[in-house]
């Protein structure tokens, strides 16, 4: 079973982020499983999801504490939460930053950073990094293919917002896929 | 911290908590055509904008979560939302 | 069809197959996702149903109340202080036989204010004369309201069903699930036949007033539905597993239990992760098991003790407590083993939403191994 735990905050859909890679992921054909930490909902505020990947059902129903993969959604996240906590070693860790990021990544993670807002602003207008992160996350981990997340994206964003979202995913998905 | 009887809590707590790291968009206040009219203190949410001493509005970037209604409603422009590095 | 849908949503749906004629509910976290499907549903022309908007959860049930006793399939959903709010009509609703489904997302009560899982919401309601069926997963929470609109509007029955699962942790929860189709459930599920029903040309009233000459007889008779309601739920389980393959008969389900030398005892969704550890621990060579209970109304005595014949510790994991006492079920499952050999050991954990993992449960294991028990897990002693 892989497990990856989503950084962001309230209001930059992570818990949607969450969902789409699972559905995404089921398309696929494992079982999967997406929900996120239970915090209450207000806007910016740190929040939480997860998901789980496997061959059978997934019975266990805890967070997520060691995590093959993480996404951090918001950079400034890493100075108000330990994002990087239990993170597996040979496990993969996507950041979205312009920049460096501001704290030392542990030995043996893979880090990816990629401007997503930027991406994000660039191709749907707004700064909602989730979908843009997606492409990105499946490009390094290969869990979920670019068919799949376009199956995913326009059956929750039906017509032009889907295709932009799809868009903004499939730049990343690039992106990530020429660096590596 | 220990637990108080009830879950009593003293007010103000809400200060403890800076907000301001939400951001991704900062509102800058140029000052450059302000009128002092005070509309981005009514209608700022947070209530993190305040008059100063020298008659200006100024903003809390301690608390600001950079919503942009400020921005939105300064009547003569004077607000810039810049996107916050990351 | 088998697809991938929010623990919520799949319920919302399982409803919609059910055909219910009226739908009142307020929403209320964790439950909020599962009416507003239902809104939306009627809204769309998907279920053809009354849905009354309402000021509160007594006015909710009150609602379903009425209408259930006019004839109609009623379904509701409510979680915690919703349900506190309930707690007149809720007898009401048992004492007047009215067979109306109410989904329960189990959050915890307050005060402090908490709108995380925990069971103290449903299990506070266990003496209001309803049936309380609990799911694992959200494939049990989907299926568990087939079964039980069959259960409650079977004449044997004629009492109302609390379906339980957890809050946030399977109401917000994506996972694939298996939604039948319209004519498999519309097969399974015939439309509801009253006994009684409130009619103005054929004038009658319900839940009148009874002397003590009576009282003590209606309320043996509810009680004597409860027990009848274990025979027609196994039969009705039995029934759904030969037409959907899933197995549901059973008031309790063993997993491990063959061999076993300890066994766990939980309800709801931490029986997923008790399954996990005690894989772990078998592989370690203990030999555990777990006595899942679906049914805590009626309560299956006879079956935890057959079940546990073999078995001489048992751990009962309680999400609730009667403040004062012990955890609910730890009490219920100690009546049920009286004057047998098996030393049970009470643990109150997960309280407004404490997360357990399988190390929490193989932690249990070893206290219990030393005979140490009726506590709370978990504690954070360094705030106390």
């Amino acid at each position: 079973m892989r497990e990856l735990r989503i950084h962001g905050r309230g209001g930059q859909g992570s818990v949607t982020a969450a969902e789409l890679i699972a559905v995404a992921a089921f398309e696929d054909g494992v079982y999967s499983q997406a929900f996120p930490a239970f915090g209450v909902e207000r806007r910016g505020a740190p929040v939480q999801a997860f998901v789980r990947f496997n061959d059978e059902k997934i019975r266990l129903r805890s967070q997520v504490y060691e995590p093959d993969y993480i996404i951090v959604q918001d950079s400034s996240l890493i100075r108000d939460v330990d994002v990087f906590a239990g993170l597996k070693k040979g496990g993969i860790a996507i950041v979205n930053t312009e920049r460096s990021i501001p704290a030392a990544v542990p030995e043996g993670v893979r880090l990816i950073t990629i401007d997503a807002t930027g991406i994000a602003l660039e191709k749907l207008g707004v700064p909602i990094t989730n979908t843009t992160l997606i492409g990105a996350f499946a490009a390094a981990t290969g869990e979920i293919a670019p068919p799949a997340i376009r199956k995913a994206l326009m059956r929750r964003f039906p017509g032009k917002l889907g295709e932009k979202n799809v868009a903004a995913a499939e730049y990343a998905y690039n992106l990530v896929k020429g660096e590596a | 911290m220990g637990l108080n009887i009830g879950c009593a809590a003293a007010p103000g707590r809400a200060r403890d908590n800076k907000t301001g790291s939400w951001r991704v968009f900062k509102p800058v206040f140029k000052y450059d055509k302000c009128v002092k009219c005070g509309l981005c203190e009514v209608v700022c949410p947070e209530g993190c904008v305040r008059e100063g001493q020298d008659g200006y509005y100024h903003p809390d970037y301690n608390y600001c979560k950079g919503c942009g209604l400020c921005a939105e409603e300064c009547p003569v422009d004077d607000i810039e939302l810049v996107q916050e590095e990351k | 069809m088998m697809e991938i849908l929010e623990g919520s949503h799949a319920v919302a749906e399982a409803v919609r197959l059910c055909r219910p004629q009226v739908v009142a509910a307020y929403p209320i976290t964790p439950q909020t996702h599962i009416v507003e499907a239902l809104a939306s549903m009627v809204a769309d022309c998907k279920l053809d149903a009354e849905y009354i908007c309402v000021e509160s959860e007594f006015s909710a049930l009150s609602a379903c109340l009425g209408a259930s006793a006019a004839g109609s399939r009623v379904y509701s959903a409510t979680t915690s202080q919703g349900l506190a709010l309930m707690f007149e009509v809720c007898f009401n609703v048992a004492g007047m036989r009215q067979p109306i489904v109410m989904t329960i997302a189990n959050r915890a009560l307050g005060a402090p204010l908490n709108i995380w899982n925990d069971q103290q919401d449903s299990i506070s309601l266990r003496d209001a004369g309803w049936l309380q069926f609990y799911a694992e997963d959200n494939q049990e929470a989907t299926d568990l309201h087939f079964i039980a609109y069959r259960v409650a509007e079977d004449h044997r029955v004629l009492l109302p069903v609390m379906v339980c699962f957890d809050g946030f942790i399977l109401t917000h929860t994506y996972e694939p699930v298996d939604i039948p189709s319209q004519e498999a459930i519309d097969a399974f599920l015939p439309p509801y036949k009253p006994v009684n029903i409130l009619d103005a040309k054929n004038p009658m009233s319900l839940g009148m007033y009874a002397t003590p000459d009576y009282y003590m007889e209606f309320r043996y008779e509810i009680d004597q539905a409860q027990k009848r309601a274990k025979e027609v739920f196994a039969e009705v389980g039995a029934e759904f597993a030969k037409q959907f393959g899933r197995d549901y008969s059973g008031l309790v389900e063993g997993y491990r239990l063959e061999d076993a030398d300890m066994a766990f005892i939980a309800m709801g969704s931490i029986c997923g992760t008790v399954r996990e550890a005690i894989d772990e621990m078998r592989a370690e060579g203990k030999k555990v098991g777990l006595l899942k209970i679906r049914s805590f109304r009626p309560f299956p005595s006879e079956e935890i003790r057959a079940a546990l014949s073999g078995v001489s510790k048992v751990a009962v994991l309680d999400k609730n407590i009667s403040l004062g006492q012990k955890g609910a079920v730890a009490l219920e499952v100690r009546d049920a083993l009286y004057g047998s050999e098996i030393d049970v050991k009470g643990y109150i954990l997960a309280l407004g939403g404490r997360d357990v993992r399988q190390a929490d449960i193989k932690a249990i294991a070893g206290l219990l191994e030393k005979g140490e028990g009726d506590q709370f897990f978990g504690l954070r002693t360094e705030v106390l």
